[in-house]
């Protein structure tokens, strides 16, 4: 999830985690996930576009080094299947790029930066439904920052990040940003 | 954007966006499931008062596919061969709560009428000798996917431009992506404003073939014409039409459209027709998505 930023508010934006916090919080995951798949033989890894679908490409890419398995990787749009298309104009469409192998009878990983209200999470499920019928479904985010309004919980959290709803939380990544980070950037603009 | 009435409305990264998103929307039709919940609850009608098969099709499978209810209307056989004027068809459907009129009409400038007198958003599907947006989104849609790129590329649109929406459309649309456009057609066949359209104008096929990516053959409207355009037919296939000599003249990348339908034998021969460097039939497949980008562009966000 990432929102516009003005000068005036990068000001006052704090960095929660940085560059190496970040690596470490993946490599974690990427281990657990290798636990809790016993060996992720049958794990595709999908992200939500944009930042999502480039941190599901760094857990593959430590999968594979850890353990040397290949886990199919994609991403997975969920802009038309999103509940609030009305609340706002028309918006652009992100990267579907589902693996060859497909997903049905695997154990899907969705990945995704910021675990907020669910409402993301609940869209990618309808997503995935229309694409195929996954053995499984999880959730693996980099933050964690609550003010869930749906009954949905992540099996793989980087970091859980207490925040208030008026604050913003950015994620950047080196292939998208330049640099990793995530900040916390109070929501004095409210 | 609120409408999609003229392809010259369009700004550069406007009729950008609409093919970025029939690329991702292409991707569903692959799938097994080919639907997607985006529009529902919204209803798309369709309006048609000149025939049409593949348009009217696609449009339908278009705004089902994003799961909107279709109400489609046909001249014939309604209330409007009773007599019924297009202003009371369109309070009609204004009382249903469509949120989008597909628009095809034998008067042009029927679209823009239509845009005044309802709250849904209108989209032309051809109007008269005017405009037909879709079809060039489709055809600009296809010449990217088959050939990588639309700036600098060299355009032929070839035959009967003077009854054509597909090639004004055409023009204003490529223009605007920084294509190069080059009407043929004898000079009966085009119309008196031609100088002012941002193209070049030529009457003879075989100096332009050489250097063309794409060659656009045009269906020769005879339902349209109503003097002699032309001394014959023969004559007529003899120095527009596509042929196999000719098509031996293009470059082995370019590729050959038809907006269809199809003259076979006039202004393309049937071998040409169904040459693998010919994009008819794949160009029905992305009438499909490009009009399920502009539906969603149009009328998948907040009600204006």
């Amino acid at each position: 999830m990432n929102f516009p930023m003005t000068h005036a508010q990068n000001q006052l934006a704090r960095a929660v985690l940085e560059g190496p916090d970040i690596h470490r919080a993946l490599t974690r995951i990427a281990h657990e996930i290798l636990e809790r798949t016993r060996g992720a033989s049958d794990v595709v890894l999908l992200g939500i576009p944009t930042r999502g679908a480039t941190l599901a490409h760094r857990l593959a890419e430590r999968v594979a080094q850890f353990e040397g398995v290949q886990v199919p990787v994609g991403s997975i749009d969920i802009t038309m299947y999103r509940d609030d298309l009305r609340l706002g104009p028309a918006r652009p469409l992100g990267k579907t790029d589902v693996p060859a192998g497909g997903i049905d009878g695997r154990t899907v990983v969705l990945v995704d930066d910021v675990l907020f209200s669910g409402r993301t999470v609940r869209a990618a499920l309808d997503a995935l439904g229309d694409i195929g019928r996954p053995k499984a479904v999880q959730l693996a985010t980099l933050v964690d920052r609550g003010h869930r309004e749906l009954p949905i919980r992540a099996d793989y959290v980087g970091k859980n990040l207490p925040t208030a709803k008026s604050e913003k939380v950015k994620v950047l990544l080196s292939e998208i940003d330049g640099r990793d980070a995530v900040e916390l950037l109070k929501g004095a603009d409210r | 954007m609120k409408h999609l009435i003229s392809a010259g409305d369009l700004s550069r990264d406007e009729a950008l966006l609409i093919l970025d998103t029939a690329e991702e929307l292409a991707r569903v039709s692959e799938r097994s499931i080919k639907k997607l919940p985006t529009l529902r609850g919204r209803t798309v009608v369709n309006l048609f008062f000149e025939d049409s098969t593949r348009t009217r099709i696609s449009f339908e499978a278009a705004a089902k596919r994003l799961s909107a209810d279709v109400i489609n209307f046909s001249a014939k056989g309604s209330s409007v061969s009773k007599g019924e004027s297009l202003k009371d068809t369109a309070l009609t459907l204004e009382a249903m709560g469509a949120d989008a009129v597909v628009i095809r009409h034998g008067a042009s400038g029927a679209p823009h009428r239509l845009a005044n007198w309802v709250r849904g958003s209108v989209l032309n599907a051809g109007d008269g000798t005017h405009e037909h947006p879709t079809q060039a989104l489709l055809d600009a849609f296809s010449m990217r996917q088959r050939l990588g790129r639309l700036e600098g590329l060299k355009v032929a649109i070839v035959g009967d431009i003077l009854h054509s929406r597909v090639a004004r459309s055409n023009v204003l649309l490529l223009s605007t992506l920084g294509a190069e456009v080059t009407l043929v057609a004898p000079p009966t066949l085009l119309p008196v404003s031609v100088e002012r359209w941002p193209c070049q104008v030529s009457y003879d096929l075989d100096a332009v073939l050489p250097k063309a990516d794409v060659v656009m053959m045009l269906r020769v409207q005879l339902e349209r014409m109503n003097a002699a355009y032309f001394p014959s037919a023969r004559e007529y296939s003899r120095r527009y039409g596509l042929d196999r000599d000719r098509f031996a003249r293009l470059h082995d990348d370019a590729i050959v459209m038809h907006p269809g339908p199809m003259n076979r034998g006039m202004e393309i021969s049937a071998e040409v027709a169904d040459s693998p460097r010919s994009t008819i039939v794949e160009q029905v497949g992305n009438g499909v998505t490009v009009r399920m980008a502009a539906l969603y562009l149009l009328i998948g966000g907040e009600n204006q």
